[in-house]
């Protein structure tokens, strides 16, 4: 990212706003200690520190934080969230920044993650269970990289550990409708303060 | 815990990868007379990815399947970490009043979150007089729980968030050694060997070294995720670090099983890609 000599924070933060909402987090709060940061196991591996997301929400620089690969690298352990010294589930703020990429149709930080969490869904929706085979090879499709991990399947065949077929569910109708109800009510509620009433 | 009934939910890893964490837990609770019946036609918990792009998606897939539990009037337990997390963190969700009416919504009727939810581990472990007919005497085990069995607390109510000793506890009992340790719930990379290899593979790189430093003979687990991703790449890691690891992955059902008396073969321990057997040959257990 990059950062201006003098950082203004504009008048008006919507993304800060939104995320507090939506995620229920005191984000202002944050007084950068650096605990999460200190803890996170994928922190080498972001562009923006877990800290340095707090503070850049903090700062109204929307941008950077949406398009940052931090957001999805994020594990969603917890270490962070349970070693915050203001109890702020920072955790919960990098979902709520995610659904927001999805809601904004930010191109996201970290491409093969983001597929890859579209393409679980996505078997999910069709067969209401997971279909390891298939996660592997419809993720290996749509992240172009189609001879990813192909090493490790002779193994894992042999030993059974990748069924061919699906195990797909009887009420597979039922699981798709919970799909539909969701985006239908998500929709319907695109305001955050309508989505969260109540404290969550 | 002997005697109890639980509605179980095996999750979708233990159909496929984790085969052999279903048929060890599955022989191991027969044993100790735990009785597991199968929610039918339960569905996946939604995981990190449901979660992950949708907050009220991460909650609507798991309480579908505490509904199917509630008609069965059973508490839930499930070996998965991840769903049990899910699970159990559906159940919370649903105490907030807003949450519980879009969900009540979704599902077409209302789910009260008043079925509670035990990790395998958990239930396994409440009562450690064991029926022990092979004690696992000079094995070191590094008990690795990961992230999603103890945190966070305020919502899982399961031991410490970052030095638990449940699994200690209960390896103990066999007869073996728990190592002491500090990545006990260190995140192994969870969901994203697919997606991001590269991030997954430092990452159980660190734990596995650093229990073999510390004179582990093998780690312990009670998470698919956890497990596979320590044991089926660790080939791939090897490779990468110019280094021979070749450390054992158990689930602690397995090393439970053995103790119990199973053979290595019923305990489906030809299914990992790292061979646990020479160790436990070595040890006089295999």
């Amino acid at each position: 990212m990059t950062i201006p000599d003098v950082i203004r924070p504009p008048l008006s933060r919507p993304l800060l706003i939104f995320i507090e909402a939506h995620s229920g987090q005191p984000v202002s709060r944050c007084n950068q200690c650096g605990k999460c940061t200190a803890g996170c196991p994928a922190a080498w591996a972001m562009d923006l520190t877990p800290r340095q997301v707090m503070r850049a929400l903090q700062l109204g620089l929307d941008n950077d934080v949406l398009a940052s690969s931090a957001i999805w690298l994020c594990l969603s352990c917890q270490i962070c969230s349970v070693r915050c010294p203001l109890e702020i589930d920072v955790a919960k703020v990098m979902h709520s920044l995610r659904h927001r990429t999805q809601e904004d149709k930010t191109h996201p930080g970290d491409k093969n993650i983001a597929r890859f969490h579209g393409v679980f869904r996505g078997i999910i929706h069709r067969y209401g269970r997971i279909y390891e085979l298939g996660l592997a090879g419809l993720n290996n499709m749509v992240s172009r990289r189609p001879w990813a991990h192909l090493k490790l399947f002779p193994a894992m065949l042999r030993k059974g550990k990748l069924p061919m077929r699906p195990s797909r569910i009887k009420a597979t109708a039922e699981v798709k409708n919970i799909f539909q109800k969701v985006a239908a009510l998500e929709e319907r509620f695109s305001t955050p303060s309508e989505l969260t009433k109540g404290d969550r | 815990m002997a005697g109890r009934t639980y509605a179980y939910y095996p999750g979708c890893a233990l159909h496929g990868t984790a085969r052999e964490y279903d048929v060890s837990a599955r022989l191991v609770c027969q044993t100790l007379n735990v009785k597991l019946q199968e929610i039918k036609d339960w569905s996946c918990c939604g995981a990190s990815s449901a979660a992950s792009l949708s907050p009220l998606l991460g909650i609507a897939l798991p309480a579908h399947n505490l509904k199917l539990a509630a008609a069965m009037e059973l508490p839930i337990t499930t070996p998965c970490a991840m769903c049990s997390y899910r699970l159990k963190t559906a159940a919370h969700e649903l105490k907030d009043e807003a949450t519980a009416r879009q969900v009540s919504e979704v599902l077409g009727s209302a789910v009260g979150p008043e079925v509670t939810v035990e990790p395998l581990l958990q239930v396994l472990s409440e009562d450690l007089s064991f029926p022990i007919r092979k004690p696992l005497t000079g094995l070191k085990v590094a008990c690795y729980y990961g992230c999603l069995l103890v945190r966070p607390k305020s919502v899982l109510q399961f031991d410490d968030e970052e030095n638990p000793q449940t699994m200690d506890r209960l390896i103990t009992a066999l007869g073996a050694e728990a190592i002491d340790w500090g990545l006990k719930t260190e995140c192994c990379g969870a969901g994203l060997p697919l997606a991001r290899p590269d991030l997954v593979h430092r990452l159980a790189y660190r734990i596995i070294s650093l229990a073999q430093r510390l004179g582990a003979d093998c780690i312990a687990t009670a998470c698919p995720m956890c497990q596979s991703n320590l044991d089926i790449h660790q080939k791939e890691i090897e490779a990468e670090h110019g280094e021979k690891l070749g450390l054992p992955i158990f689930y602690f059902t397995q090393l439970l099983g053995l103790a119990l008396g199973f053979t290595p073969r019923e305990l489906y321990l030809h299914k990992h890609l790292t061979n646990p057997l020479p160790l436990l040959r070595a040890k006089g257990l295999g």
